[in-house]
């Protein structure tokens, strides 16, 4: 039961910047994939930059746990290819759907109902695709630092850097 | 800043990074949204045909209710319009504004896009087990290999399809 009710809170909490960063709106993601506004660009490095420093902070002292996806490359580049197109058409990713309809914006509904389709649609793949699809190349759950053979730092520390350095390009193109 | 109301994306994506440390911290849960979809279309199935949801593998492995995920995403929405209506951002819009330039106000066609993508957009999100609050926030934040890869495709994808529908026309 309190799971719940922070995961409202959380929830309510992130929806409230979405907003504000205008991430909830499809010109600002739709521009973002014309290459012609980087808001959610933005916005989503600002969030990893902060994410990654304090995730690690914990993680050393031993406070917290990560939750690592496992790396499947045919899942990742078909699914990733996928769901991309549909994004793209759509303009609204999952969580940014429900935010746009927080705003005002109906025509999320569309998406929504299509977005509860294709989950059924998966249920129904899923057999076929744990044969196929979800077996080609699986590497389990690793970590960009695991890979180098390097402490997170360094990984975390250049990550930080590159981001920066691409915003101050952002912000000199207009983007 | 050019938009009232509205905050700079660097200032907001960062106070929503903190949101997602405290998140971590206090309840071990990490940002994500389409496993919610994946258990409201299990729970809206069961109305229908609860044997079979019962005896679908996918179903087994994500079972229908709600969740830590599930009260996020509605939240969402929640945090969304408190928002929108404290900065006086909150309006009722069918037609994004640069859709409408483009394609004009035609409902069936707006919806059969949104819907179709929608269908599209999730079944590749759970095919790569995740989307950009799973893979392209919650991954990447933990360094971990596979988000960096699935952020990646998300947007050679969406390039190729927003390219498409605009290709020749639409100003920004």
């Amino acid at each position: 039961m309190m799971s719940l009710i922070y995961g409202l809170i959380t929830g309510i909490l992130f929806g409230f910047f979405l907003q504000k960063g205008q991430v909830l709106r499809y010109d600002k993601q739709i521009a973002a994939l014309r290459l012609k506004d980087m808001t959610i660009v933005k916005f989503m490095l600002s969030h990893v930059m902060v994410a990654m420093v304090g995730i690690y902070l914990l993680y050393d002292v031993g406070i917290v746990k990560l939750s690592l996806k496992p790396t499947i490359l045919g899942a990742l580049v078909i699914g990733g290819l996928v769901f991309g197109i549909g994004w793209g058409l759509l303009g609204y990713c999952p969580g940014t759907s429900l935010g746009a309809l927080g705003e005002g914006r109906i025509d999320a509904l569309w998406g929504i109902a299509g977005m509860l389709v294709g989950a059924g649609l998966f249920a129904e793949a899923y057999p076929f695709m744990q044969k196929t699809v979800l077996t080609w190349g699986d590497f389990g759950k690793i970590t960009i630092p695991q890979l180098l053979g390097i402490n997170h730092w360094l990984v975390i520390i250049p990550m930080i850097l590159i981001g920066i350095g691409l915003f101050r390009w952002f912000e000199k193109k207009g983007l | 800043m050019k938009n009232e109301g509205s905050w700079s994306p660097y200032l907001a994506g960062a106070l929503s990074g903190v949101v997602a440390i405290g998140s971590i911290w206090f309840t071990g849960k990490y940002f994500g949204a389409s496993t919610t979809f994946v258990r409201t279309t299990g729970m809206i199935e069961q109305i229908f045909s609860p044997e079979t949801v019962a005896k679908m593998p996918y179903f087994i492995k994500q079972v229908p209710k709600v969740d830590w995920q599930w009260m996020f995403v509605v939240g969402i929405a929640i945090g969304a319009f408190l928002a929108a209506i404290s900065s006086g951002t909150f309006k009722i819009q069918a037609f994004p504004d640069m859709w409408q330039k483009r394609f004009g106000r035609g409902t069936a066609f707006r919806a059969g896009i949104a819907f179709v993508g929608g269908a599209i957009a999730m079944f590749g999100a759970r095919l790569a087990d995740g989307c950009p609050s799973g893979h392209g926030l919650a991954g990447t934040s933990q360094l971990a290999v596979s988000g960096y890869i699935a952020l990646a495709f998300f947007f050679i994808g969406g390039l190729i399809s927003a390219n498409m529908l605009y290709k020749g026309g639409g100003q920004k």
